[in-house]
């Protein structure tokens, strides 16, 4: 069975890249530009991985990670945070919310479909 | 029968056993066992009073004049049962004030006045030497008289030459035996109390030896009393000594010498030597007030007999001087060994008086006379020394020295013209002075110096000149017309009939005007002026003395003897309050192991006040230490320079916590200055931290994009042609975006630390404006968005740098067509003339431009947020993310600040939507008026 995967981010060309790589892995991909959009896409597509930018309008990616941890009925949804800070205590926090994985932009496009397999696995 | 050297073995021997009682009681004193703790050695030693004027004198005295030798003896006898509060007062006064002599008294009661106390020096010493000529004469003729035995001879003194007199031996002898006594060793307390031990002594041996003469006469020669008394009333002429004379001069004369003596018993200095200065304790008194009285009366009871008795036996004219019966009476009837004992009554009577008086005086002239003069003088550094007792031992031997060759002088010089009682009352008148000072002292709180000095010396002076120089001039040494005819020949002031006062004795006559002179003085003076501070302090002391021993303790009993457990914990509390309770404790603890006592046994000794106050000392100052443990322990009053040391430090303490205040201010504002300044940069750190952090997101995120655009290519070689174009195209686009951040980021720092190169020029805006519209005119034509302009012209020229406002227009004009609506978009430039207000709030002309589009607008609540760093306006929606960098208002805003003027985004009504953004920029004053009319 296919693997759904949400990608969330406010920056066009980033979706465009993320989306692209993907769907040539083989997965089935939704899109979202910021938090609340992400939060309808995963309650509709219902993914089972959500690649989740942090910097976003209305809703930051921790807020809806956040969310996401403290909805049970999600608790096998992965997350995998994406993000242009790459401090370490960004990294923690990213953690601490319940994020599976962390990964700084800009990133390896080949690790970063390692992890998603990995994580999908 | 009594050869002349048994005379004077005999002599020495007695002097030995003086020295050898005196030795004893000084070494009884230094072991603590006083010897003459004792009522009974008081008022023996207050015997003094009994000289060889007593002892020969008196009974000359009886032979001349019957009972008139008695108001000598009444005198002191109704001051001790009379007058006792009196002396008690002075006791107590002498004490408190740690008073080593009368002239220290009257000093030290006027305010510590030197002048005063030497003044009394003086008087004393000049009123005494005629009483110390009195004991030499009385010595030498008892010793010429056992020495010409078996003649009865009467001795001529100022017949012999200057080198066979005997008085001059014997006032080298006791000048020799004073220094043996009084100045072995200095007593800080100027007591002696070897000497009253040896004066006690004398005083048993003259009452004896003059008992002994008394019962030889009345029961030897005679059948008693009542037989001499019936043999004298058979004679006419010693019948007329039997009664007293019933006239107004008569009982003038007796009233003016009981108050005489009375006052000298009191004010003589070696009474005031014995009966305060050598007083072990003040309950001594109470015995002496009947013991007193009792040996004068037990020594006078045979001076009648006796004078009786030799008139009878000699025949009245019968060659013998009545003075010399003592002597004379036992010799004439062979009873050598009786006239032996009789000269050493007789020599003790002298010595005693000797000994005390030079010692009273030549510590009043050492500490009074000598030792102020060299202090003022500052003579041989003797501030510098630090054992001074050497010097002033010294000092006191030549003074004995002197005071006796003084009398001596007086002996051979006036000694032959006056009988015994007389020289003596001249003695008695002249310390009669004091009396006012002292008593009105002890008394009177209005009492000034000034008063004491004028009533002292206008007395002296009268004494001097109605007694002193008559006998002088009656000896023949001074001329004595002015005896008869007065001073200058003014009848009026005739010595001894001063304004015309005739009728009365010598010495009742100098009383009178002496004393009325003095009091008047005294009285007078004293009324004239208020107590200074001076005075009223040492007044308060002298006349509350009594009145303190009810509400407190003894005045200085704490330091001299020991002091009451109640002190100790006084002082230790009193340490406690300012070392701390412990603290306190333990060093008083460690001060009373340095002697080997336990805490509760130390006694509040000179040396645990000295201790505490030490303590106290480091704490708060010498001065202040001092009074507070004075007010525990009752130490000497306080002085002036005190009081001004207490002020000083407690000036200098308000003045350093002032210091101490200010500085704790300075020092919180400091502080607060400090942490504000440290707020304020960690607010930068953050804001900085926060800045590098969004820059490297901005940077990061076209840096993301082109790297797995890249790497997609890069990897996966089957992309089809239009993504690969497509996927180029999005590199070179975001590559263009990160270089123009880049760009922006460096401009902004430049300008944010002023290190952008400025022109300021004079620049006309409209072409600025048109060549920016030209230069985006294709982006307006791509995206159909209409431009129009509305510029008026002329436009004034401002002051700037063109290239930058350039800048400023361009990223205005972008971010217009960024936002206005693709093909309906509408932007409107306007420029023209305004009034803006200055930072002072004046008024000033200024070119305004407006740039407004129709697009979405700017919420409200992001009117200002838009101009901060890498906010962008217009993020709602993904499709309308806007290209720009996010600093393009900030450095707008920065370079037209720069210039002086405004950039705002101006509220819109809600009808019209858009964003319409406003720049100012001022015009310069005066030259613009010429540039409109080129």
């Amino acid at each position: 069975m296919t693997k759904k995967i949400l990608i969330v981010d406010d920056e066009p060309n980033i979706v465009l890249s993320l989306e692209f790589m993907m769907k040539k892995e083989g997965f089935a991909v939704a899109v979202a530009a910021d938090g609340d959009a992400a939060l309808e896409q995963v309650a509709a597509f219902a993914p089972d991985l959500v690649l989740l930018d942090v910097m976003m309008p209305k809703k930051s990616g921790y807020e809806v990670c956040q969310l996401l941890r403290a909805d049970p009925a999600r608790a096998g949804l992965k997350i995998v945070m994406l993000t242009a800070k790459g401090r370490e205590t960004e990294v923690a926090k990213g953690i601490a919310l319940g994020a599976d994985a962390y990964v700084t932009k800009p990133f390896s496009t080949k690790d970063l479909v390692a992890q998603v397999k990995l994580l999908l696995a | 029968m009594l050869a002349g050297w048994i005379v004077v073995l005999a002599s020495f021997a007695y002097l030995g056993v003086l020295f050898a009682i005196a030795w004893h009681a000084d070494r009884r004193a230094d072991q603590g066992r006083s010897l003459i703790a004792n009522p009974t050695v008081y008022a023996l030693s207050l015997a003094v009073y009994c000289t060889t004027w007593t002892f020969y004198g008196s009974v000359g005295r009886a032979a001349a004049t019957g009972i008139g030798f008695l108001p000598i003896y009444l005198g002191p006898t109704l001051m001790m049962v009379l007058g006792w509060f009196v002396l008690r007062k002075i006791v107590r006064v002498a004490k408190a004030n740690r008073i080593t002599s009368i002239a220290d008294f009257v000093a030290s009661r006027y305010g510590k006045s030197q002048l005063l106390g030497g003044m009394v020096t003086v008087i004393a010493v000049v009123g005494v030497i005629p009483y110390i000529a009195l004991q030499l004469k009385a010595v030498s003729h008892s010793f010429s008289i056992l020495a010409a035995v078996p003649e009865v001879v009467m001795p001529r003194a100022g017949e012999v030459p200057l080198l066979q007199d005997s008085a001059l031996y014997v006032a080298a002898i006791m000048a020799a035996f004073t220094i043996l006594f009084g100045t072995r060793h200095l007593d800080a307390t100027e007591r002696h109390e070897g000497m009253v031990a040896a004066i006690a002594f004398e005083s048993v041996v003259k009452l004896v030896a003059f008992l002994a003469v008394g019962l030889f006469v009345t029961y030897g020669l005679f059948d008693g009393m009542a037989d001499i008394f019936a043999r004298a009333r058979a004679l006419p002429q010693l019948e007329r000594l039997l009664t007293a004379s019933d006239t107004a001069a008569g009982y003038g004369s007796w009233a003016a010498l009981t108050f005489l003596s009375l006052l000298s018993v009191l004010l003589l200095p070696r009474q005031f030597q014995i009966a305060v200065v050598e007083n072990v304790n003040e309950a001594h008194l109470k015995r002496a007030v009947w013991l007193f009285p009792l040996y004068l009366f037990l020594i006078n009871l045979f001076v009648l007999p006796i004078a009786l008795g030799g008139l009878l036996h000699f025949g009245p004219g019968g060659g013998v001087d009545a003075d010399t019966f003592v002597l004379t009476l036992p010799l004439a009837n062979q009873q050598g060994a009786l006239a032996l004992l009789a000269y050493i009554g007789g020599l003790s009577a002298a010595t005693g008086m000797v000994i005390v008086e030079t010692i009273a005086l030549s510590t009043m002239v050492c500490n009074d006379l000598v030792m102020p003069l060299l202090l003022r003088r500052g003579w041989l550094r003797l501030r510098e020394r630090t054992d001074l007792s050497g010097l002033l031992l010294e000092i006191r031997r030549w003074a004995i020295v002197v005071i006796l060759m003084l009398g001596y002088a007086y002996f051979r010089l006036a000694g032959e013209a006056y009988a015994l009682v007389s020289i003596g009352l001249i003695s008695f008148a002249a310390v009669a002075q004091f009396a006012p000072a002292v008593i009105g002292g002890l008394y009177w709180k209005g009492a000034t110096r000034g008063g004491a000095l004028a009533g002292l010396s206008a007395g002296f002076a009268v004494w001097l000149y109605t007694l002193l120089l008559p006998s002088f001039a009656k000896s023949g040494w001074l001329p004595d017309d002015f005896m008869a005819a007065g001073l200058l020949g003014i009848e009026l002031l005739r010595p001894q009939q001063l304004f015309g006062l005739t009728g009365l004795d010598e010495i009742s006559h100098c009383l009178l005007w002496s004393l009325l002179a003095n009091l008047g003085a005294y009285v007078g003076v004293s009324l004239w002026r208020a107590p200074d501070a001076n005075e009223a302090r040492q007044a308060g002391l002298f006349v509350d003395a009594l009145r303190a021993e009810e509400t407190g303790h003894w005045r200085g009993r704490g330091a001299v003897g020991g002091g009451t457990a109640a002190q100790v914990a006084e002082l230790l509390a009193l340490a406690g309050r300012f070392l701390g309770p412990d603290k306190a404790r333990r060093a008083f603890e460690r001060h009373a192991a340095a002697r080997e006592l336990s805490l509760d046994r130390l006694t509040a000794d000179a040396s645990l006040v000295h201790f505490a106050e030490a303590q106290l000392t480091g704490a708060i100052g010498s001065a202040s230490a001092r009074v507070l443990v004075a007010s525990v322990v009752e130490e000497e009053p306080l002085g002036r320079d005190e009081v001004m040391n207490i002020l000083d430090e407690a000036s200098q303490a308000r003045a350093y916590s002032r210091e101490l205040e200010q500085k704790s201010q300075e020092l919180t504002l400091a502080t607060a200055e400090l942490r504000a300044a440290n707020e304020r940069l960690r607010e930068l750190d953050r804001m900085k931290d926060d800045f590098i952090s969004t820059v490297t997101h901005e940077l990061r995120t076209p840096l993301t994009s082109i790297r797995a655009f890249s790497e997609m290519l890069h990897e996966d070689p089957r992309i089809e042609l239009a993504e690969r174009t497509r996927f180029l195209g999005i590199i070179v686009g975001e590559t263009e975006r990160l270089s123009r951040l880049i760009n922006q980021i460096l401009d902004l720092a430049k300008l944010e630390s002023g290190r952008a190169d400025w022109t300021s020029v004079a620049v006309d805006l409209a072409p600025v404006i048109h060549e920016a519209c030209a230069s985006l005119s294709q982006l307006y034509k791509d995206k159909g968005v209409a431009l129009t302009l509305e510029i008026e012209e002329p436009l004034p020229t401002v002051m700037a740098d063109r290239d930058r406002l350039m800048q400023v227009m361009i990223n205005l004009l972008s971010n217009a067509v960024k936002f206005a609506p693709a093909g309906c978009g509408r932007v409107k430039v306007g420029a023209g003339r305004t009034v803006m207000l200055d930072a002072a709030g004046r008024t000033e002309a200024a070119l305004r431009v407006a740039v407004a589009d129709n697009g979405p607008g700017i919420r409200p609540e992001d009117r200002e947020t838009i101009f901060e760093k890498f906010r962008q306006g217009g993020q709602d929606v993904l499709t309308d993310k806007p290209q720009g960098t996010g600093l393009g208002l900030p450095i707008s805003r920065q370079i037209v600040e720069y210039f002086g003027g405004r950039l705002w985004l101006e509220p819109v009504a809600a009808a019209e939507a858009g964003a319409h953004f406003v720049f100012t920029l001022p015009l310069p004053s005066g030259d613009n008026a010429e540039q409109q009319k080129a």
